[in-house]
């Protein structure tokens, strides 16, 4: 899977958890959390979403390295990479 | 004869739009079936029954919107007949108009007339297919005005009632808003005007169940992870055993205290408003249990689905504004619960135990409660046992 194939599906499982999200209107180097109204069940509902659309499973202790939507698709695209080695 | 009436669907709610019935006359029921779906300005929510028997006669059409307390439908209870309800019902005054003042005129039999008597006057000519077709609909051929021959009711006079039920049954988004506002708005000031708040504050260290919670998690796959949310509220149901009188309701002028502990969990709706749905015996459950409980909740909040039990039962609400960054929250309770508790963000923050100074997560727990129901130094005592229990989080 590519970079952008992966950002379409992060954008994707986003707007399931956020619907009232217009597509462009996500600054990919901001921090998510600024743009869009995310709780921390709304943050866990994005993980499990992702967790059922890519079978990557993001422990706790990563939270900390994805803020912005870059982040999220850069550190799910190492994942993806290391598991197809 | 049993009476199915309206339940009560939160303080804020004083009145639900029938939207479906999910069973027909002559179905059984079964005690916690969902039998029928009622709309208020919040969401459209289940309505359950709490007695088994059997659907009699559903007396509130589609479409209409009738107060809290309405009967809305009879049962046959196990063993009874349709001939001894129907005696029953013409001893009893008409179920409706008794318990609905405000009815419409049409609606209410002229006195000295049975209320079969005065169904009968008022019927229409229906074709009997139409009849049949009215019922699949569950729309009320009496209220449909004729354009058959002598007035009779077509099929497509059926379908047309049908059509506009359900329009009116989906009201725009911005229709709902502004009904929520106003149902908050009604809550909150008679909360403000009936019950002399106290308020108190705590600051609690959250380090060991920061820790222990992370180690959890590391264990746990994301599907069952559990949030610092769910451990808070079922600290708050324990620390609840020892001061009792802040889970209940005032009624009649008297405290009545709950039996059981269901948390009221204040959850906002992303187009905006809130609602309080209850988590049942929060303190019986296991955190797993109470985390896939909380989810669930969210998710329905959401999806507008929810059951009249969860809308009419909690016995004290928690508020948790944590992600939004504010410090500390000082809610107004919710009529008739006599408590609200509320966590504000969780910090890393200078702190000091044992004469020793170093950094810890904090997080401040606040107490609304009603003074009518209990005393300040009650409320101290329920927020020192809150943070006793936070700090023993395996306990939990």
């Amino acid at each position: 899977m590519n970079e952008s194939e992966i950002r379409t599906r992060v954008v994707g499982v986003i707007k399931s958890v956020a619907p009232e999200l217009e597509e462009g209107e996500l600054k990919a180097d901001r921090p998510l959390r600024d743009q869009i109204d995310l709780d921390s069940m709304d943050w866990l509902n994005v993980l499990v979403a992702l967790h059922e659309k890519l079978h990557v499973d993001i422990p706790e202790a990563d939270y900390g390295k994805l803020v912005t939507l870059n982040d999220l698709v850069g550190y799910l695209r190492e994942k993806l990479a290391q598991r197809a080695t | 004869m049993i009476e199915f009436k309206l339940p009560s669907l939160g303080a804020d709610m004083d009145q639900g739009k029938l939207v479906e019935w999910k069973v027909k006359p002559g179905d059984a029921v079964k005690r916690g079936q969902v039998v029928a779906v009622v709309d208020t300005s919040k969401a459209a929510v289940e309505v359950e029954i709490w007695q088994d028997g059997t659907m009699f006669e559903q007396l509130v059409p589609i479409g209409e919107a009738v107060p809290v307390g309405t009967v809305i439908a009879t049962l046959l209870a196990p063993g009874e007949t349709p001939e001894q309800a129907a005696l029953q019902k013409r001893a009893a005054p008409a179920p409706r108009a008794a318990s609905k003042p405000a009815a419409p005129a049409a609606a209410v039999p002229v006195a000295g007339e049975t209320p079969a008597a005065a169904t009968l006057a008022q019927r229409k000519p229906v074709s009997p297919a139409a009849r049949k077709h009215a019922r699949e609909l569950n729309v009320d051929v009496e209220k449909i005005a004729g354009t058959g021959p002598h007035g009779a009711v077509t099929i497509e006079d059926v379908e047309k009632a049908a059509a506009a039920v359900h329009a009116a049954a989906a009201p725009a988004a911005a229709d709902r808003y502004a009904e929520m506002r106003k149902a908050i708005a009604a809550a909150m000031s008679r909360s403000k005007r009936e019950i002399p708040h106290y308020y108190l504050s705590e600051t609690i260290p959250m380090q060991r169940a920061a820790e222990w919670l992370a180690g959890e998690n590391a264990k746990r796959s994301v599907t069952e992870r559990i949030l610092m949310g769910a451990l808070q509220l079922k600290a708050v149901a324990l620390a609840l055993a020892k001061t009792p009188e802040l889970n209940g309701f005032w009624k009649n002028g008297a405290f009545e205290p709950a039996t059981g502990v269901h948390i009221g969990v204040a959850i906002s709706i992303r187009q905006g408003g809130l609602i309080p749905p209850a988590i049942h015996d929060v303190d019986k459950k296991s955190l797993p249990e109470l985390m896939r409980a909380l989810s669930d909740l969210v998710a329905r909040v959401r999806a507008g689905s929810l059951r009249s039990s969860e809308m009419s039962d909690p016995t004290i609400t928690v508020t948790n504004l944590g992600d939004t960054g504010v410090e500390a929250v000082f809610g107004v309770i919710y009529p008739p619960q006599v408590a609200l508790v509320g966590f504000g963000r969780m910090e890393t923050r200078p702190w000091s135990e044992d004469g020793k100074l170093f950094t810890a997560p904090l997080v401040t727990a606040s107490l609304s409660a009603d003074h009518r129901a209990s005393n300040g130094i009650r409320g101290a005592r329920f927020l020192a046992e809150l943070r006793e229990r936070l700090q023993h989080p395996e306990e939990l």
